[in-house]
């Protein structure tokens, strides 16, 4: 016999929450949401201080991942020179779906001050970018925004493995 | 030296000012023999080779010789002259001018405590030896000088480019190389990652850093008035917040009486 009486629709309500399924495993993804390790130029500094005891990444879930196999995002972090544009498109093909982009600092927004014929005047000539970060370079604070937004952004997504296409650029 | 004082009255009003008969500055050259151990290396070069022009500026001797001289004279230098070091080796473009590239070897004696520059001329199709039998720091050296210049080294075990891309095409320090590259340049990771029909679809460069265009919503966005991707501009109100108004389920939403804020650091 028990000794108290649970009464289910008088107080906390039913132990049962109603969701959907979109939103379960966007919730799930948003809360891990790995990027890879890669930086290009001193952005990356700013990156791996966020990523660092004091600014502390992991307490969004967000662990730098050595291999693009096991990452979501990939941080453009710093100048893409024209040398560099394929490998960055291939470690982005490399990425499993979902996968999302986040552009950090002037350079890999715009060019930034390389105005010359080395450097890519935007990421986005490459990659599809979710998130553009301004700054040069950006504070980890202004990276956790971004990844805040991101998780925001992730969340109105749809889980179905029937997403559209990213479009090519 | 200062520059000869020319009027700049209405610089503000132009655009771009320039001083049409301005003279880039030169710094003063000394005559060898006022220092003396460059006046014994310099008689001992004189001996073997033929010198065609040597004086020392800013306590640096600078000394012009044949092309084809360049190996047996550095190895003069090294052997004989304990010139031990090769700083700086690179190429001068004044093909504009006469179509010549002025090619200099930065030399440093860490024995005499001296450093010396030893210069030629090459035409722009002329092959000069490769002077890594002699120092190995001259390997990347040259490469870059091929890779930026376009100047031809015979002789060299690994003749690449050394920073740009290996198909990139031409020579970006020529002084005819545009800044901003030319077609090849422009187009060249459109090209490479997703061939060349694909130029129409993702346009041209943006190079102006300035531009704006408030009707673009794929490049740009009006904060507290944000649409979607592409979405056509719109003037309803919209808040910034990095998270959900009714929370995510376990994620706490930070609401700003909750938070505790400091007066100073602990």
């Amino acid at each position: 016999m028990a000794q108290h009486k649970i009464n289910y629709l008088q107080e906390a309500g039913l132990p049962v929450a109603l969701t959907t399924v979109d939103k379960l495993v966007q919730w799930g993804r948003s809360n891990s949401v790995w990027p890879l390790t890669y930086g290009l130029a001193c952005c990356a500094i700013e990156m791996m201080a966020t990523g660092a005891s004091r600014y502390d990444f992991d307490r969004f879930g967000t662990i730098f991942r050595a291999s693009p196999r096991q990452a979501d995002v990939i941080v453009i972090a710093g100048t893409l020179t024209k040398k560099h544009s394929p490998f960055m498109r291939r470690l982005y093909d490399q990425l499993a779906e979902p996968k999302w982009v986040i552009s950090m600092g002037s350079c890999a927004n715009t060019g930034g001050m390389f105005n010359t014929y080395a450097t890519v005047q935007g990421a986005d000539r490459i990659v599809p970018v979710d998130i553009y970060l301004p700054g040069c370079a950006p504070r980890p604070e202004t990276l956790q925004y971004a990844l805040m937004l991101l998780q925001k952004k992730i969340r109105t997504e749809k889980a179905s493995k029937k997403l559209q296409p990213k479009r090519l650029v | 030296m200062m520059r000869p004082y020319s009027e700049k009255e209405n610089v503000q009003k132009k655009p771009y000012y320039s001083d049409r008969f301005w003279v880039a500055p030169q710094i003063p050259k000394e005559p060898v023999e006022s220092d003396a151990i460059f006046a014994s290396d310099l008689d001992v070069l004189k001996a073997k080779f033929e010198i065609k022009e040597a004086y020392i500026q800013r306590g640096q001797m600078v000394v012009y010789i044949n092309p084809a001289d360049n190996v047996d004279v550095l190895m003069c230098l090294r052997d004989e002259l304990s010139y031990n070091f090769l700083s700086e080796h690179s190429a001068i473009d004044w093909l504009a001018k006469s179509g010549e590239f002025e090619i200099f070897y930065q030399m440093l004696s860490t024995c005499k405590h001296k450093r010396l520059r030893i210069k030629c001329f090459i035409k722009e199709k002329e092959t000069l030896k490769s002077v890594i039998d002699v120092y190995k720091s001259a390997n990347w050296a040259e490469r870059e000088m091929y890779d930026m210049f376009g100047v031809i080294i015979s002789g060299h075990p690994y003749m690449k480019r050394i920073l740009m891309p290996d198909d990139w095409y031409d020579h970006p320090l020529r002084k005819t190389y545009p800044l901003q590259g030319d077609e090849a340049a422009q187009w060249y990771e459109i090209d490479k990652i997703f061939g060349k029909e694909y130029r129409d679809i993702i346009g041209p460069e943006e190079r102006d850093g300035a531009r704006i265009d408030v009707d673009d919503t794929y490049r740009f966005a009006h904060i507290n008035h944000e649409v979607p991707f592409g979405a056509p501009r719109s003037l309803e109100k919209t808040v910034t917040e990095y998270q959900e108004e009714g929370g995510v389920f376990i994620v706490k939403k930070l609401k700003k009486e909750d938070a505790k804020i400091l007066k100073e650091r602990p």
